[in-house]
């Protein structure tokens, strides 16, 4: 018999805020222990919440995106439980009234994964094992930072489109300015509920949820590790047990956590510290209005009005931070194909090569564009133009005012040029004559000694054809 | 005449007209205390060098002619459920019995701008859960009328420093009827405004959606006048709201048409508490207001949705402590779940325990629909109730306990009669209401209160009829038998040598005579 997988997806992203969602402490990511922190995000008695607008503003961008309803009169409610890394032994979330319902996104090959809700929460802290001293630590800088909780419907049937899902989506999370999704530092994480049923059932196998996949690839391995246990379990005649697994990327394998049975009953109850929150059209509309250029729609303009080839538009938009690069380059110097290259060849390579990401950046668009400006003009030649490249990406120095400072400029005069090919045939009969004796290697030896004349500055396609002329004969008048 | 007769506001001008000194009130305040306080044990903390330091600053702020409020330097007392910081907060409860808040309630703080001087924290029922002062860790305060009797509750201490002359004014919290009850069993004035008309950050939260702080005086002009000091829009709470602008009314209570439900005066009213209250709506009636019969049927529902509503938000709201980040850590524990057990065994008193074991049943899984949602939605239908009533009368007048104070220990180990005793209050916070009460008779030589019941937002009417009819009578004037403290302006004109201190000028009017 085959079986099927069936599986759904509950992706928790940390909003890039400024401020926590019930604070005014930052959320910035690896400070000291309990440094950003305040009475109200470690829940002292007597504090209360106040909602971070800019919260609901992300929820509805992200809502927009996916296609989702937005709820126009949301809530907040209180999830009990304890555990020392929660500080009010309550976590403020949404059940009743999520802000974003029944949503959508295209993941490619023409399949859509249908997005149930999205809900606004608070972050809970960390606890830190300490093995010398055989105690834990609580960490209280995370508790209160802006979650999204996006949960997908059960559409997915591989591994492949799960992971396809997530990287559309951190792609569109990204683009929309709202999480910086870097699973490492956990801003983006993702649950796995999966079951299997024998092909052609229509009713649902008892699920299980999977927790603690650290990179995209882990996620890939857990479903299908976890759906080859099921398989197994099912041949073997036994039942799935509805159970939390955890996963363990080091030993590729999967351990219950705890069973259905000993769930716990979070006595969800709506948050009477904080008023509903209205979303009227108009505030919907200015999201929208405001809403960021998706990569798809980025690729989409690269390829209609660039005339970029999808390569390009792809590579381009892998990044944010490199579509901004190309797309103010390209504006300022009306070459988007020229930009394109030199983004996508030199400077991926040399940010890779540095240890750099692409948000780290500083590059000067304009910059970059006076530089493509030099080389398509023919005022330097491409290997100079890589090293100042080089130049502008490390000292950000003004391409311009370099060529001159160094020499660089072409030698753009022709007759200079001319007095330096007739100088090396002078010099080299030899080569004259092997060229005219059928030997095409002659006329590179001569090329390359008119250009060391000129000191390696003057355009190589002039040269070229001075030397064809010279060789050919007295070039017509 | 005794210093302890004169009102918050009277005593306020008395200051500013420099007739008396700051730190003279203050020490007067703490004598006061430390003379009541064998018998009431109506303080938590009492804060001799903090208040004498307050004293002293605000005194240099008058000084330098800052103009403060009308209540700057007059000592008051603040009830233990309120944040202030550095200052021990203990909710009356082992579990943070240690606890020193780093920050300031809103209230606090405003008091503090205002030029208060904070001479105690006052007892309550632990975390504010009971009618009688008698859960509280630090054992029961007393009441100034009579010790062998409770002074109600949760507000129990602050009711009675205030009745006992401790302080000239305090704060209380009212979730059910905490700070009404305590005022009508301790014959003193007290008001819980409109829900969100205070801020309650900084107030240790009981059932959030039922709790607000309010005022606790000698005369319900006292009240109004604190209450002017700590209301309004506060950022940190986001259920507070600014007071709307009050329409211009004249004094008095001509024409205004007063409520009064008969099924408030039915069974399980003492006849003796009865006769006062309805007494009282005659006085009203005689001066002018005009007498409505209303029905508010719902009552019936009102305790157990209360009891419902409060004891689910309880069950949260307590849930932080925990033993891990303050306040008291059951010792030995070897594991986490241990470490919980024994903290919230040991750290939380038997009532505070029922209520969260029955707040974390009517949430739970299979319950909630049958306790909570039903509970809510009698909620929604009282709220109606009242909304229909005040459109056939300007304010309701009610008992606001069923009996007088009665003996410590009588009804402690019968929670039912003692939930039974917020049966005219538990509504009005169930509605978001503001209600006032105030004194308006004696039965067994023990004090009756009378409870009004306004608009949201509608204090000012409910402040307005108050005051008229204690310009009409002199139930709020009674006083306690309590020992002499020969501080009072009397005796300080006539008497050089006072022990205490205590200084007053003669107003301009006596000097010239």
């Amino acid at each position: 018999m085959n079986y099927e997988m069936v599986a759904g997806l509950e992706v928790h992203v940390e909003l890039s805020t400024a401020s926590k969602i019930f604070c005014g402490c930052v959320t910035d990511f690896g400070g000291e222990p309990n440094t950003h922190v305040c009475p109200v995000c470690t829940g002292m008695p007597g504090t209360l919440p106040v909602l971070n607008r800019t919260v609901v503003e992300f929820a509805v961008r992200t809502g927009l995106a996916l296609r989702c309803d937005i709820t126009r009169r949301g809530k907040f409610d209180r999830k009990n439980y304890f555990y020392p890394d929660l500080p009010k032994a309550y976590q403020v979330s949404q059940l009743y009234l999520p802000i974003c319902r029944d949503g959508a996104l295209d993941i490619g090959g023409g399949k859509t994964i249908g997005i149930h809700e999205i809900h606004m929460e608070e972050d809970a802290g960390k606890l830190i094992h300490d093995p010398w001293e055989d105690c834990t630590l609580v960490d209280f800088n995370r508790c209160g930072v802006p979650l999204l909780e996006i949960v997908s419907e059960p559409d997915f049937r591989s591994a492949g489109e799960v992971v396809a899902y997530l990287e559309k989506l951190r792609e569109i999370l990204l683009y929309l300015g709202v999480s910086d999704c870097k699973m490492q530092e956990g801003s983006m994480r993702a649950d796995i509920n999966l079951s299997v049923r024998p092909e052609g059932q229509a009713e649902l196998g008892t699920r299980t949820e999977m927790k603690n996949m650290n990179s995209f690839k882990a996620i890939a391995r857990a479903v299908e590790s976890e759906t080859k246990r099921q398989i197994e379990v099912l041949k073997a005649g036994g039942r799935v047990r509805q159970e939390t697994r955890r996963w363990d990327d080091n030993k590729d394998a999967s351990f219950a956590m705890r069973s259905k049975e000993n769930a716990q009953d979070y006595r969800y109850f709506p948050e009477p510290d904080l008023l509903p929150v209205h979303i009227d059209d108009a505030w919907i509309e200015r999201v929208r209005r405001e809403m960021p250029e998706l990569a798809e729609d980025k690729r989409r303009r690269y390829r209609a009005d660039f005339g970029l080839p999808e390569y390009d538009a792809r590579q381009l938009t892998s990044e944010r931070a490199w579509a901004r690069l190309f797309e103010e380059t390209a504006a300022r110097t009306g070459r988007p194909k020229a930009a394109a290259n030199l983004i996508m060849t030199d400077i991926m390579r040399m940010t890779g090569d540095s240890g750099l990401l692409p948000e780290d950046l500083t590059l000067d668009p304009a910059k970059l564009a006076a530089l493509i400006g030099l080389i398509e003009g023919g005022q330097i030649n491409r290997t100079v133009g890589k090293k100042v490249l080089e130049q502008v990406f490390f000292h950000d120095v003004d391409p311009e005012a370099y060529v001159k400072a160094q020499g660089l400029l072409l030698v753009g005069d022709p007759d200079l040029v001319r007095a330096a090919v007739e100088k090396a045939l002078a010099d080299n009969p030899k080569s004259v004559e092997d060229y005219r004796g059928g030997k095409e290697k002659a006329f590179g030896f001569l090329v390359g000694q008119t250009m060391r004349a000129l000191g390696g500055k003057a355009d190589p396609q002039l040269i070229n054809r001075l030397v064809r002329e010279a060789l050919a004969g007295e070039p017509a008048e | 005449m005794d210093l302890r007769d004169h009102t918050a506001l009277e005593v306020g001008r008395m200051v500013r007209e420099r007739r008396i000194g700051c730190e003279e009130l203050a020490r007067h305040a703490l004598r006061a205390i430390a003379e009541t306080e064998p018998a009431l044990n109506a303080c938590v903390t009492v804060l001799e060098a903090e208040a004498l330091a307050a004293a002293r600053a605000v005194q240099a702020r008058l000084d330098a002619g800052e103009a403060l409020s009308p209540l700057a330097g007059v000592p008051m007392v603040i009830k233990d459920n309120i944040c202030t910081a550095g200052i021990p907060t203990t909710c009356g409860s082992k579990m943070l019995e240690s606890f020193r808040p780093p920050y300031n309630a809103t209230v606090y703080e405003r008091l503090l701008a205002a030029g208060a001087v904070l001479v105690a924290k006052t007892n309550l029922d632990e975390f504010a859960m009971g009618g009688s002062t008698e859960t509280s860790r630090f054992g029961p305060t007393r009441n100034p009328w009579d010790t062998a009797r409770v002074p109600g509750g949760s507000s129990g201490g602050s009711a009675a420093s205030v009745a006992a002359g401790q302080a000239f004014y305090a704060l209380g919290s009212d979730t059910g009827g905490s700070i009404r009850q305590p005022c009508a069993f301790c014959g003193v004035s007290g008001v819980k405004p409109t829900y969100g008309a205070v801020s309650r950050y900084g107030l240790i939260a009981y059932a959030s959606s039922l709790d607000q702080i309010g005022t606790i005086g000698r005369d319900i002009l006292d009240c109004a006048a604190a209450l002017r000091l700590i209301e309004g829009r506060d950022e940190r709470d986001s259920t507070s709201v600014a007071r709307p602008p009050e329409a211009e009314a004249p004094a008095g209570v001509r024409g205004l048409r007063i409520g009064v439900p008969a099924n408030y005066f039915g069974e399980g009213l003492d006849p003796a508490v009865a006769a006062p209250v309805r007494a009282a709506a005659q006085t009203f009636a005689a001066m002018g207001a005009e007498l409505v019969d209303v029905a508010l049927p719902l009552v019936e529902y009102a305790i157990p949705a209360y009891y419902v509503v409060a004891c689910a938000e309880a069950s949260s709201n307590l849930s932080r402590y925990d033993g891990v980040k303050y306040g008291f850590a059951g010792a030995g524990a070897e594991s986490l779940e241990e470490l919980y057990l024994r903290t919230r065994s040991e750290g939380f008193g038997m009532e505070v325990k029922r209520r969260i074991m029955l707040g974390a049943f009517v949430l739970s899984a299979g319950y909630f629909d049958a306790y909570y949602k039903k509970a809510m939605q009698a909620r929604e239908l009282i709220q109606r109730d009242f909304g229909r009533v005040f459109t056939q009368c300007d304010m309701i007048l009610s008992p606001n306990a069923p009996t007088t104070a009665y003996k410590i220990g009588e009804n402690i180990d019968d929670p039912l009669k003692m939930y039974l005793g917020d049966i005219y209050t538990v509504s009005v916070n169930l509605a978001g209401l503001p209600g006032v009460t105030i004194p308006c008779g004696f039965a067994g030589g023990l004090p009756v209160g009378l409870q009004l019941i306004g608009r949201a937002f509608d204090e000012a009417t409910l402040f307005r009829a108050a005051a008229a009819f204690q310009a009409e009578t002199n139930f709020h004037k009674e006083r306690p038998n309590r020992p002499s403290v020969p501080c009072g302006r009397e005796a300080a004109t006539k008497n050089k040598d006072l022990g205490c201190g205590l200084q007053v000028q003669p107003t301009v009017e006596e000097a010239r005579a």
